[in-house]
């Protein structure tokens, strides 16, 4: 296989890694005023992602970092792009990982749990935004540099790929939420999972088509259907009282919506309208040398990092009980 | 003003800003881990309830570093676009490999530490800890390897095609001299800063007289830590500046506020410019003392800015090559100023502190109180040196700041990212800042502190 397709194939999973891992805890935040209704439940709910939400974000940084590295014209093109939007992102996350960490620390914990909640929904739904604009195709022009404005990035497939990540992604923590906890909370935390399964099915299953019909292959309609197959029986499981499965099919839901995304995207990584002008995985590379180096070093330490990231999940295994 | 220089006081602002958590976190660590060391050996309950007390703090402190990181992994691309084109194939693999080596472990291991005291048996407990403090000095590596490469740099090619750097040797950009000497430089500043914050807050707290064995011991450790964290800034600063010299000797000039080229050159204590006209009104010098720094001989050549900017034009063509003479100078010197006063208070408090003595005077406390500043002030204007002395260059001797800007930059775009940055960081500075004021006066937890949270029924029961 060539370096370029197996860093493009790294930096979807990566991102996959992001999605499955920071997606649940987007959801827990999003979900946060809905299903916690008192102090003691906002707190279980926080600290039932307390030890994990911090590495789980580091897969965006690596994502990151591995584009400059592999695709530095993707990383270019993309991030001064997509400028705005971005920087909605970064305050997001910013607000929101001092939230997590400050809130249990400070006298009044109602300020943080409203940043915990628009930090996680406003990145559920723009990375929606921004990856459908991906996949769709933007003005770019014979050097890379995009032309567009913010306004070119709203179109109604962008926001309605925005909707379908924010439904799969809330959808998620309340699968996740279900797993975690017990009572009350796991009630209704499955109440919750019932509406935006639907949701994230329609929604979900609506940008998936639209996606399909516009940029999918043969290959992709695998994915599309898994990703369908995935929400549904993450529904199936749910109403069934099997926490455990309906968080694994959701998981794997999420996994094939950011297969069929890449796959629509292949051999580009950022199209643009006028196709002589598109990044492909060939022109917006690394040298084979860095690609070599950068193979090499990603081949010894991704299993290390899954294995403990792992084992970390394996020692916060327990459902969490709201204490009062 | 435009995008440039918006662009420019956005990194500016947003770099100094995550620094300041940086060092603190870099040092801490290995002083929590310490602590909790001293106490799995020892099993002298003090120490657990030091490692509870500084772990809060540095715990308080590591989420800003965080958070105010995530900008620094996207700003390249947002704001500095033509530079990542133009280094991300060199620049790029160091911060990937900061990621997945570094990012993940310190993460990663952080959450296992905080949530896991009554999760993991105590010796796997111990090692998450020193995992997490491993993570955090080895990123500073490979983002020190990243700046290095900027300063001086190596293992690569500029490829005529693309005009683009392209890196041709991994292990020279990993070993460059520069980052072998500004990694133990940074390293021994974190130490000299945690040091402080240890001291400062341990003379708050013992003199109102609470907890006079936890912070004695607390304040001692953290003296000997700076003392020794303070000469290893001073060897390796020297180690750098001989480096610098030879690599950016425009830098060094310009520190040294030297117009020729000098052989038995001074060190300046005290000068005032006139760089319109390339020369000095007033110069206190120590005779000399920067041949001596630079070259480690009495005569030996030094190289002066008016000189070495008739090289560099004839070198790089015509441009102006001197970065702000007058802030180079002077950040330099209150750099070593400050850093020196850090490292001689560690020295003063050690000798008052000597076999079970506590000084009585309370101006001591005080002075240890103000002390925390000091090596935050050396950090940032240390960086601020580095940073600005190598203008007009963002890669030295080959690519220009002018040029690495985003070409598709809005000026508008860009001054509501940077006021909305500035803004979001000073209301997070207030609200750190009180938290650590809350935390520190709330003093350590009672020796039968409970932990975190209660075990329950297993997720996995269906």
């Amino acid at each position: 296989m060539e370096l370029t397709t197996v860093w493009f194939l790294l930096i979807a999973v990566l991102w996959t890694g992001y999605f499955v891992l920071e997606g649940f805890d987007f959801g827990v935040g999003i979900l946060l005023p809905v299903l916690g209704r008192d102090e003691a439940e906002r707190g279980t709910l926080v600290r039932s992602i307390g030890p994990v939400w911090d590495g789980n974000e580091v897969w965006l940084l690596v994502a990151g970092g591995a584009t400059f590295a592999a695709f530095p014209e993707w990383y270019a093109t993309l991030f001064s792009g997509f400028y705005l939007p971005l920087f909605l992102i970064l305050l997001a996350l910013i607000v929101r990982g001092v939230a997590l960490e400050y809130r249990s620390k400070s006298d009044s914990t109602r300020g943080w749990d409203r940043a915990f909640f628009w930090g996680s929904l406003g990145p559920a739904f723009l990375w929606g935004v921004a990856f459908a604009n991906i996949v769709r195709g933007v003005p770019l022009d014979a050097d890379h540099e995009y032309t567009g404005g913010l306004l070119t990035l709203l179109n109604p497939y962008a926001l309605l790929g925005g909707l379908a990540t924010l439904a799969l992604f809330t959808l998620h923590g309340a699968v996740f939420t279900a797993l975690k906890t017990t009572g009350e909370l796991r009630d209704r935390a499955r109440t919750a999972a019932r509406w935006t399964g639907l949701a994230a099915l329609v929604l979900g299953g609506t940008f998936l088509l639209i996606t399909q019909l516009m940029t999918g292959t043969a290959g992709t309609w695998a994915s599309v259907a898994v990703a369908a197959a995935g929400i549904a029986g993450a529904l199936v499981a749910t109403l069934r009282g099997s926490d455990g499965w309906a968080f694994a099919a959701n998981a794997a839901a999420i996994v094939a919506v950011t297969v069929t995304l890449f796959g629509g995207l292949w051999p580009d990584v950022m199209p643009a309208l006028d196709p002589a002008n598109s990044l492909t995985v060939q022109n917006a590379a690394s040298t084979p040398y860095t690609l070599g180096v950068m193979t090499w070093v990603a081949a010894i330490f991704t299993p290390v990092v899954l294995a403990y990231q792992a084992w970390t999940y394996w020692v916060f295994r327990r459902r969490l009980t709201v204490t009062r | 003003m435009d995008v440039l220089d918006l662009s420019r006081w956005q990194f500016g602002i947003t770099t100094v800003y995550h620094f300041l958590f940086v060092p603190l976190t870099i040092g801490l660590s290995v002083l929590v881990a310490g602590f909790q060391t001293a106490w799995h050996r020892t099993g002298n309950a003090a120490y657990l309830r030091m490692t509870k007390f500084w772990g809060r703090l540095f715990l308080i402190n590591f989420a800003m570093g965080v958070v105010t990181g995530i900008v620094q992994e996207f700003q390249f691309g947002m704001n500095w676009s033509a530079y990542s084109r133009f280094v991300g194939d060199v620049f790029g693999a160091p911060l990937a490999m900061e990621g997945l080596m570094a990012f993940f472990l310190e993460s990663t291991f952080l959450g296992l530490w905080i949530f896991g005291w009554d999760k993991l048996p105590k010796r796997v407990h111990l090692a998450t800890i020193w995992l997490a403090a491993i993570g955090t000095n080895l990123s500073a590596y490979f983002i020190l390897a990243a700046n290095s490469w900027m300063q001086h740099p190596v293992g690569y090619r500029l490829n005529p095609v693309t005009g683009r750097a392209e890196l041709t040797d991994i292990w020279a950009v990993l070993t460059n001299s520069t980052t072998l000497a500004a990694f133990p430089h940074v390293i021994f500043g974190a130490f000299v800063s945690a040091g402080a914050f240890v001291i400062g807050v341990s003379a708050w707290q013992l003199a109102r007289g609470r907890e006079k064995d936890l912070f004695r011991k607390s304040a001692r450790t953290a003296l000997a830590v700076t003392l020794v964290a303070s000469a290893g800034v001073m060897l390796s600063g020297h180690w750098q500046a001989q480096i610098m010299t030879e690599q950016q000797p425009m830098k060094m000039a310009a520190a040294e506020a030297l117009w020729e080229d000098e052989t038995s050159a001074g060190f300046s204590i005290f000068a005032v410019g006139d760089v319109e006209n390339g020369r000095n009104h007033i110069n206190v010098q120590i005779p000399y003392g920067l041949s001596l720094l630079s070259t480690n001989t009495l005569d030996g050549k030094v190289e002066g800015i008016n000189d070495i900017q008739a090289r560099y034009e004839a070198m790089y063509g015509p441009g102006d090559y001197r970065p702000v003479v007058g802030l180079a100078y002077w950040s330099f010197r209150l750099m070593i100023g400050f850093g020196a006063l850090a490292g001689l208070l560690a020295l003063a408090g050690l000798w008052l502190t000597r076999r079970g003595r506590m000084p009585a005077n309370p101006w001591v406390y005080r002075a240890a109180v103000f002390g925390i500043g000091l090596p935050f002030l050396a950090n940032t204007l240390g960086w601020i040196f580095t940073e600005m002395g190598r203008q007009p260059w963002t890669v030295f001797g080959i690519m220009r700041t002018a040029s690495a800007v985003s070409p598709g930059s809005d000026v508008v775009e860009v001054a509501i990212t940077l006021v909305g940055f500035t803004l979001v960081y000073a209301v997070l500075a207030v609200i750190e800042v009180r938290l650590l004021l809350k935390f520190i006066r709330k003093g350590p937890e009672p020796e039968d502190a409970a932990g975190e949270d209660v075990p329950a029924l297993p997720a996995l029961s269906y």
